[in-house]
């Protein structure tokens, strides 16, 4: 089948988001042993693409999606984002965790002008622009509720919302949906494919659910566990946007399929 | 609107009728005691007995200057506890180092019964208010330091990610993130703190003062005026309660999305 070669090729010109060069972690346990979070790992995110890391849980996936945040140092390897070596400085992503991790003293849209405040935007600003991304995932009306009187699934898209507050050019995304429920997660599915086709973001998007990954993204980094390193990275080269019937197609299946051989394949390997 | 509050209100008033007839009960098996069983006045008096006291202590005025003072003496102690305690905490829960050569002394401090240390302050600070205030601070501090010193330790990791990620500064994620954390833990110290800087000033009043509701304590219990000492409880539970609830209303307002206790998700 496809493999990465052919999204390499085509977009090898442009210096890429993201490019990780045999990146490694580990830790010690509390016995004294070595653990092997992450081993070796190399890749590279091209600009505007949507990158699933898929794995089983424990395979480290968050682990490298911190490392990329600059949130933790990587034992070995460079991490190199927007053209900076991380050792130097933070990078400007905006990332969402699978909680929302809203601020509950604040109403929704003064969570989202966090970010803004923090960098010094003045009132007028930040209000003027959190007021659009509040209705870009769907929330408007929903200003000045607070995070107390929103849904588990409104809460994560006021967490969106705040993540691209700064306009990164990189969106870290955590298994975002991992929370909530089939019907939720589904629907927010579609609307973050309309977001990342509108804000043209590169996303990297961890997730462990097959579907989520096939669903949207234009590469997927299968990973295996102990110790987490990458056994395949796979195109999906199905046209934008995609309609949410795609997921029953047969087309939709050979693709789940195939990600499911991959990620069976990494199991027995590990 | 309105409509909605009334039955709400209302619906409350006929839920706390148990709790008001356990009261009630109380007030009746008392009073009953105390004449069936003939129990003299200056051992036990009865309820009835004391509420004459009671009024009589508002209507001749003779409450309110010792009222006044020991008010003066919590409010000024709770105050003092209230800036010494949150600032002090604050360093020592930002402070790693701060917290590695003081906190093993705060806590043994903590093992000391404050109101031991009374007596000290007496001969440091005078008979005046300054020593009751002093003990009043004293013993509301600790709570309200432990409280803030395990409030920013246990500051949800998440939220640190997040303001790491959004590379706030110190004095930023201190400000917009870490203080507004603590506050749920905060009011829930600062409610054990206002009792226990009345339980402060009190005892500071026992050792030796010429005003307060507890040198009034004193007076009456030397010339063994039962009721009288009761009247005096009475006044210091409105006042305690008061001090409470006008705390809670307080968590409330800036504290809203507390869950804890006295959080106030009424």
């Amino acid at each position: 089948m496809r493999s990465e070669s052919i999204s390499t090729a085509l977009t090898s010109n442009e210096s890429p988001v993201c490019e990780l060069t045999e990146v490694s972690k580990f830790y010690l346990s509390q016995d004294g042993t070595k653990v092997i979070a992450l081993e070796n790992i190399s890749c590279r995110v091209e600009p505007g693409q949507f990158v699933s890391v898929l794995g089983p849980s424990g395979c480290g996936k968050s682990t490298l999606l911190m490392i990329i945040a600059g949130l933790i140092q990587p034992s070995q390897g460079r991490v190199i984002v927007q053209d900076k070596d991380l050792r130097d400085a933070l990078p400007d992503i905006g990332i969402v965790f699978q909680d929302a991790v809203l601020f509950p003293w604040r109403t929704a849209l003064q969570n989202v002008e966090l970010p803004g405040e923090i960098v010094g935007e003045t009132r007028a600003q930040r209000r003027g622009a959190a007021q659009e991304l509040l209705q870009l995932v769907g929330l408007a009306g929903f200003e000045r509720k607070f995070p107390n009187e929103l849904s588990g699934g409104m809460q994560q898209r006021v967490a969106i919302a705040r993540a691209l507050m700064r306009s990164p050019s990189l969106l870290l995304m955590d298994e975002p949906f991992g929370a909530l429920d089939a019907m939720t997660r589904e629907q927010l599915n579609l609307e973050l494919q309309q977001i990342s086709l509108q804000s043209k973001s590169t996303i990297i998007f961890v997730t462990h659910s097959i579907a989520e990954a096939a669903f949207l993204s234009d590469r997927v980094i299968v990973m295996s566990g102990r110790p987490g390193t990458i056994k395949d990275t796979i195109a999906i080269d199905i046209p934008r946007p995609r309609p949410i019937e795609l997921i029953t197609s047969d087309r939709f299946g050979t693709w789940v399929q195939h990600l499911r051989h991959a990620l069976d394949h990494s199991e027995v390997g590990a | 609107m309105s409509g909605l509050h009334t039955k709400k209100t209302l619906g409350d008033a006929i839920g706390r009728i148990p709790i008001l007839m356990t009261l009630v009960g109380l007030l009746v098996v008392w009073e009953a005691a105390v004449n069936c069983f003939a129990i003299p006045q200056f051992i036990l008096p009865g309820p009835i007995m004391i509420s004459k006291k009671v009024l009589s202590d508002f209507t001749s005025g003779l409450i309110f200057p010792h009222l006044y003072v020991t008010l003066v003496e919590v409010i000024a102690g709770f105050l003092l506890a209230c800036i010494f305690g949150i600032s002090i905490g604050a360093a020592i829960g930002l402070s790693p180092f701060l917290e590695k050569i003081l906190y093993p002394y705060i806590v043994a401090l903590e093992t000391i019964p404050k109101v031991a240390i009374a007596p000290l302050l007496i001969i440091w600070a005078g008979f005046g208010i300054h020593s009751k205030i002093i003990t009043a601070a004293l013993i509301a501090f600790f709570p309200i330091l432990v409280n803030v010193v395990a409030g920013l330790k246990t500051v949800d990791p998440r939220r640190v990610l997040l303001m790491r990620s959004l590379k706030a500064s110190k004095w930023q994620t201190f400000a917009k993130m870490r203080l507004p954390s603590i506050l749920p833990h905060l009011f829930a110290a600062l409610e054990i703190a206002v009792i226990f800087s009345i339980i402060g000033a009190i005892v500071g009043e026992f050792l030796g003062s010429a005003r307060g509701l507890g040198s009034l304590v004193i007076q009456r219990q030397a010339s063994i005026d039962v009721a009288g000492v009761f009247s005096v409880l009475f006044y210091l539970a409105v006042m305690g309660i008061s001090l409470n609830l006008g705390l809670r209303q307080f968590t409330r307002r800036f504290a809203f999305w507390s869950k804890g206790p006295g959080g106030g998700s009424v």
